[in-house]
């Protein structure tokens, strides 16, 4: 809501500066957005008369012209085509000052000397129009500066309201709350019902009273729509941000601002038979006042004739039925619509009007009449015409009801925090115009006005209160109250821990859109189809990511484009799946790697990090977690059939590890050998709690082994075979060298392995032992084609 | 025994002579070893009477002791010697880098929602999570805002479908806390939050975090110090706060809190809208089935974006999700 602080002046004048009044009612809830001037800062510019008008002798465009500026008649060359002998209009004299430090100072034009500059209204900064002259009024006082005669110290204040506070949607309202702010009584203008001098009515209709609870219509004959609306009002509209229509027009903008009521004037002739408040019927269509067709849907409130919508009620009014300036008789609109049926239609029609706004929040049921005659005396005032009488269709069942809300002391008191004397509370709520209706035992039963749809309930009234009295004079104390301690599972690490043990292993997080390129998904997750956005921002944001890597790879894209060649970088956030009509948001944890193990350095900076440099890294996070996560070789859409291990925790899969696959990787634009890993958080997450095992006091043995395996035999498939010979004793098995070579034969390999032993009681001996390693070395030949290297 | 003291004189100048410990070794046999030189005159006491014999072997005891201390003394020499070189054959250039892998770092946004975790947390509120795609329920319907609320034009919505929908604030987070527990409750609920909105000052993805409190007795002057104490714990500033009256569908009072953030050119303080706040709905507490007679409760929300960008100094949104690593690095 924009408004003119000189308008609202003239209804409630407190003695503060402007910036006093903006911040108070900022302070109040209605946030004041922006504020300007109502004109540029010029000076020297007063009220002229242009007395004659010559031709140019050296050009054709241009006038030489006679100006009276109050004192003397000086000669100007000017160019507008409005320009004649007898209008007035702004006059910048010798020495002025305009807009843009622009100064007015002695010239010649082709020849012809001029001394000053007739000006329009955007060489003052008032408006965007530079197509003439700004033409004053013929009663306006030549020599006059114009900043005094148009009043021109004023500011437009841009208040950014709140939904429920459809009340402050007008001069009226807001001067009610500064009113209430400064302890002032904002002083209306009177309005008094116009008498009908004839008795032709409109036939009125209204097959919808549950979207249209009230409708009045007059009509208006005779007037003149080709007379100018007055300066005063025009200005206060342009100060309001509205532009000058005609006078029909600018009267119902003007009601609206002043009083907040939306109207509408239909020219009669064009209205077929009477006026049918009714649901459109579906695939209507209306052309609309900004020239738009629209087809309607049946849920669509409108004002029809006989034969045709003539309007989307509460919204916009069509382009046939308009008033212009032909315009004899008109039949004036002021109703009240609905705010739930009307909600969301003007955004169905990619429509906003002031009138849309107001009716969605909820305008002043009781206003309709008052705005009417309001409406009418002015439009007389300045057009003429013969006012008939008003008709109203009402239909009490579906307008709001009148209600009282109760108010206790104690709950006012313990919602904010102070016990506020009685008589001030009473204050704010009668300036509010909350009047009390019944004075209970422990509080108030107030009437609700009409004006106020947002106040039901107690909790609306603490607020009035509140925010009347000022949230930051109520007081500061700190939260009493106690709660019990919260469990915590020691099992269970926290993903902070997660996130720290990848940053001090060099990862950087990222933090990418769980929206992703359908495109580079289907490259990473062919399998699965992402959960697709209705209404996505754009194509490369339209599905929801299965797998965090479509983020990371593109991540890795972005920074490979500028000069990154090592990048390590991890993400934990949900991953989306469809399943079946549920769908299952999952905590992933996800990280790439691409490029050298270890940043660039003086000792082996350079090596390109790999399968097992990720593997150890992962490894430690299981480790600090406490999970037993195996690594099985595994097949993945996206990773290097050579390369990939399935993540398994007790036989289930909880993730990937893998080099993505090179084919993939030309795809989509990528260098280097990239590394990824994918697992479920939940999954990991919870380890156990340490038991503690008495500490052996007997030697640990070791014995070590060399065999050579085939290129199908896998480390895992040693070291469960030798596990299961090995007896219980054996406290460890280490890899301690793997080695493959032409002298071992065609994919073979040769694998150094070491095992410990220990027993918690006694030493054990040789014979056992060697024992148990004989045995494993047997059960390594027998089961898996393994030979010693001598 | 002049021979004596000549054998001494000897040793010592041996010992003066060595030059290694191998060296000074082979002197230490060959004067003081069973055989050695001065353990030989041991054997000469025998030809002495009784009455010579005590001072005698006083003297030749004597005599190895001076010769043992002077291979006692020269070997300390040597050993400091030998350690010398040793250490200077050792030194390396410390100014060299060190080696190994190098640290990586948060997210601005993760480091901040930390922060702002750890002050909830030490003030006994729990960290909730809850779904990103969400129903219409919970986040707009038990939020006290129906269908036709204007609220509603106010969060530009990701739907799914006509009831599922991605989140547009961690509010239903506090909706699923209320309805699974029993009050009193002290939450917050950090995460993702999507608007279809995308320009220069907003992303379509941005993190919130919320609070909420609910006690038997708690009200608008409890929400004011929560409030004002974070921000300033956040800031590590005392800075000004104040609240202004606002509207959300779920809090009523509702108020916006704006902090105090440089001067303007009149030198009035210059505020910055920074957070909401207000005391939960009755109707929220509604639909969460709790008695808003017995409890009442206030809730905060905040964009964990803006206020990195305000505590690091960011001057643009969209850098927080375009990772790239130059801008990344800066938060480790």
């Amino acid at each position: 809501m924009k408004f003119s602080e000189q308008w609202l002046r003239e209804w409630v004048n407190p003695e503060i500066s402007s910036q006093e009044l903006m911040d108070q009612i900022t302070m109040a809830g209605l946030e004041v957005d922006g504020f300007e001037s109502v004109a540029g800062t010029f000076e020297g510019v007063v009220v002229g008369e242009v007395q004659s008008v010559e031709p140019h002798p050296n050009a054709d465009k241009l006038r030489v012209c006679q100006v009276n500026d109050g004192s003397k008649s000086v000669q100007v060359v000017c160019g507008a085509p409005n320009v004649r002998p007898g209008l007035k209009v702004p006059f910048a004299v010798l020495g002025a000052v305009l807009p843009g430090d622009f100064k007015i100072r002695k010239a010649k034009l082709r020849g012809e000397p001029s001394e000053g500059m007739l000006c329009s209204e955007s060489e003052l900064g008032l408006s965007e129009n530079h197509a003439g002259l700004m033409e004053l009024p013929s009663d306006a006082p030549v020599g006059t500066a114009l900043n005094d005669y148009l009043k021109l110290n004023d500011v437009a204040i841009d208040v950014d309201l709140t939904p429920n506070r459809s009340d402050c949607l007008s001069i009226k309202g807001i001067a009610r709350e500064v009113g209430v702010l400064n302890s002032l009584v904002p002083e209306c203008p009177r309005i008094d019902p116009v008498e009908a001098v004839h008795s032709e009515v409109p036939d009125i209709r209204v097959d919808a009273p549950k979207g249209c609870p009230r409708y009045l219509g007059r009509i208006l004959r005779n007037v003149n729509l080709q007379v100018e609306t007055p300066l005063w009002m025009r200005e206060k509209l342009r100060r309001s941000g509205i532009r000058s229509i005609d006078a029909a027009v600018d009267v119902t903008n003007y009601v609206m601002l002043e009083q907040g009521q939306p109207l509408h004037a239909f020219d009669r002739d064009e209205i077929r038979g009477g006026i049918v408040v009714r649901m459109a019927l579906p695939a209507e269509k209306l052309v609309l006042l900004d020239g738009q067709e629209v087809e309607l849907t049946d849920e669509t409130l409108v004002i029809a004739d006989h034969e045709k919508p003539i309007a989307i009620a509460g919204i916009m009014g069509g382009e046939h039925s308009g008033v212009s300036a032909k315009t004899r008789d008109l039949i004036l609109e002021s109703a009240y619509f609905d705010p739930i049926t009307l909600a969301g239609k003007a955004r169905h029609y990619g429509l906003h009007t002031d009138a849309s706004h107001r009716f969605e929040r909820g305008v002043d049921y009781e206003l309709a009449r008052e705005a009417m005659e309001r409406a009418t005396s002015l439009l007389m005032d300045i057009a003429g015409g013969e006012p008939g009488e008003i008709v109203e269709v009402a239909s009490k069942e579906h307008l709001p009801q009148e209600r009282t809300v109760d108010l206790r002391s104690q709950r006012l008191a313990d919602v904010l925090g102070l016990e506020i004397d009685r008589t001030k509370v009473e204050e704010i709520l009668i300036r509010l115009g909350l009047s009390v209706g019944k004075l209970l035992k422990n509080g108030w039963r107030i009437n609700v006005p009409s004006f106020r749809p947002d106040i039901s309930i107690e909790e609306d009234l603490i607020e009035e209160v509140g925010r009347i009295y000022g949230y930051n004079n109520l007081p500061v104390t700190e939260p009493t109250g106690s709660l019990g301690l919260r469990m915590n599972e020691e099992a269970t690490r926290p993903v902070s821990a997660i996130r720290d043990y990848f940053v001090s292993h060099g990862y950087q997080e990222a933090i990418t859109y769980s929206f992703v390129d359908p495109k580079v998904q289907t490259q990473v997750d062919p399998e699965r189809e992402g959960i697709a956005l209705a209404n996505p921002i754009s194509a490369d944001m339209s599905v929801m990511r299965t797998s965090l890597w479509s983020g990371l790879l593109k991540t890795v894209a972005h920074n490979q484009n500028r000069q990154q060649p090592r990048i390590r970088m991890f993400e934990t956030g949900l991953r989306f799946l469809q399943d079946g009509q549920r769908i299952d948001q999952q905590p992933m944890l996800a990280g790439v790697v691409v490029g050298s193990q270890y940043p660039e350095n003086w000792v082996n900076g350079r090596r390109t990090a790999d399968f097992f440099d990720v593997k150890g890294e992962l490894e430690g996070l299981f480790s600090l977690l406490g999970v037993e996560i195996g690594f099985v070789a595994g097949r993945h859409p996206a990773l290097h059939p050579g390369q990939t291990a399935e993540l398994l925790r007790d036989g289930e899969r909880v993730g990937w590890l893998g080099t993505l696959h090179p084919q993939v990787q030309k795809n989509l634009e990528l260098n280097g050998t990239i590394l990824m890993f994918e697992l479920s958080l939940n999954s990991v997450i919870t380890g156990y709690v340490p038991n503690f095992k008495e500490i052996s006091k007997f030697p640990e043995v070791r014995r070590d082994l060399a065999i050579i395996i085939g290129g199908k035999v896998a480390f895992a498939d040693v070291e469960r075979v030798a596990r299961k010979h090995a007896g219980e004793r054996l406290t460890a098995l280490r890899a301690f060298d793997v080695y493959e070579g032409e002298s071992l034969g065609e994919g073979n390999r040769s694998l150094a392995l070491s095992l410990f032993w220990q027993h918690p009681e006694r030493t054990l001996n040789e014979d056992e032992v060697h024992s148990l390693f004989n045995g494993v070395i047997n059960a390594l030949k027998e089961e898996l084609g393994a030979t010693l290297r001598s | 025994m002049e021979n004596l003291e000549q054998l001494v004189q000897g040793g010592l100048d041996a010992v003066e002579k060595a030059d290694s410990l191998q060296a000074l070794d082979q002197i230490r046999v060959e004067y003081l070893g069973k055989k050695g030189i001065i353990t030989q005159q041991a054997k000469t006491l025998g030809k002495l009477s009784a009455e010579e014999r005590p001072a005698a072997g006083q003297k030749i005891n004597e005599a190895k002791g001076q010769v043992e201390q002077a291979i006692n003394a020269r070997r300390n020499d040597l050993e400091r010697i030998a350690i010398e070189q040793k250490l200077a054959s050792e030194s390396i250039d410390v100014s060299l880098p060190g080696r190994g892998q190098d640290l990586g770092g948060l997210h601005p946004v993760t480091r901040t929602l930390q922060r702002i975790e750890d002050f909830f947390s030490r003030a006994g509120y729990t960290v909730e999570q809850g779904p990103e795609i969400e129903d219409d329920y919970h986040n707009f319907e038990a939020l006290n805002i129906p269908g036709h609320h204007p609220a509603r034009a106010m969060h530009d919505t990701f739907y799914f479908n006509p009831g599922t929908l991605l989140r547009t604030h961690t509010s239903p987070v506090q909706i699923r806390t209320m309805e699974a527990g029993k009050p009193p409750f002290r939450m917050i609920c950090p995460g993702r939050v999507y608007r279809c909105d995308s320009d220069v000052t907003h992303t379509p993805m941005f993190h919130q975090i919320e609070g909420l409190l609910v006690e038997k007795n708690v009200s608008f002057a409890d929400l004011k110090s929560t409030v004002e104490e974070f921000l300033r714990v956040f800031f590590e500033r005392d800075l000004q706060v104040r609240f202004r009256p606002s509207y959300f569908p779920f809090t009523e009072p509702s108020a916006e809190v704006d902090i105090e953030w440089g001067r303007e050119a009149d030198g009035s303080i210059k505020w910055l809208e920074i957070m909401g706040c207000g005391m939960v709905h009755p109707k929220v507490f509604g639909y969460c089935g709790i008695d808003a007679e017995e409890y009442r409760g206030f809730a905060f929300g905040m964009g964990v974006e803006r206020l990195a960008m305000l505590r690091y100094g960011v001057n643009d949104l969209r850098m927080f999700f375009e990772n790239d690593l130059r801008f990344l690095r800066q938060f480790r």
